[in-house]
């Protein structure tokens, strides 16, 4: 019988959002790719195309989401390959602290984008 | 029922050639998670042309569609998309205890499927290419 394995301390909150924005992603990353990429074709897209698509609200919350969960699952998940890399102490919070300032910009840019997307003005 | 055990430093990528399948869908979900957060920050980067106006962004994104490298990635990109996927729908089936006795047969389905998925969308993605 194959042992359980998985390399995410099941006792902290990270672990239990890794699954969920996991969850989310699956389907959202599929229906993204497909829509880019197979319903409109990428060599097609224009800013025009773009604006039409983010100035539906839904659309738009579910990027912002879509924006936000990846950032979570994939910095996450960059922080516990370090982890079981053996990292400890003083690394363990200098990476932590990198990475939480890279997603946060990563973040911020991201819904600044979008705004643009839209067609507001972002350039303050 | 499942077992968590002490296996030491996990990315010990010196024993690769114990690897079973287990370990090798492991070492394969992470580098598919190394490329996708890489390319999220590359593709806001790109997107980013969004804020200085249509011309600026409609040329950026057409030149980089010009480009038969980058369609030959994002053919790389679209297998490792989807194998992430597909082995990240086996682990939280995995993670729920279901399926553990097949948990190779999925990974070798999961490669299999993705290798089937990629082959199948290069005509899309080399449309115009040439």
């Amino acid at each position: 019988m194959a042992e359980h394995y998985s390399s995410f301390d099941r006792r902290g909150w990270r672990w239990f959002a890794q699954r969920v924005t996991a969850a989310f992603l699956i389907v959202v990353l599929a229906f993204h790719f497909m829509l880019l990429h197979f319903v409109n074709h990428a060599y097609e897209i224009t800013l025009a195309g773009t604006t039409a698509r983010m100035s539906q609200v839904g659309y738009f919350v579910t990027m912002v989401l879509f924006l936000v969960t990846a950032t979570f699952h994939g910095v996450n998940g960059v922080y516990n390959a370090l982890v079981n890399q053996g990292i400890d102490g003083s690394q363990k919070k200098a990476v932590a602290t990198v990475l939480v300032a890279a997603s946060a910009l990563l973040v911020i840019q991201g819904i600044r984008v979008a705004l643009a997307m839209t067609g507001m003005n972002v350039n303050f | 029922m499942s077992q968590s055990y002490e296996r030491g430093l996990v990315e010990d990528f010196g024993r690769w050639r114990e690897f079973s399948a287990g370990m090798w869908a492991w070492v394969f979900h992470k580098f598919t998670g190394w490329v996708l957060i890489g390319y999220l920050f590359t593709h806001i980067a790109v997107l980013s042309t969004a804020t200085s106006g249509a011309s600026v962004y409609n040329q950026t994104l057409g030149g980089l569609e010009e480009l038969l490298l980058v369609r030959i990635l994002e053919v790389g990109l679209l297998a490792v998309a989807v194998f992430h996927i597909l082995n990240g729908i086996r682990l939280l089936f995995v993670d729920l205890g279901v399926g553990l006795d097949s948990q190779d047969k999925s990974f070798y389905a999961s490669l299999v499927i993705t290798g089937l998925i990629a082959i199948a969308s290069v005509p899309t993605f080399l449309t115009g290419a040439f």
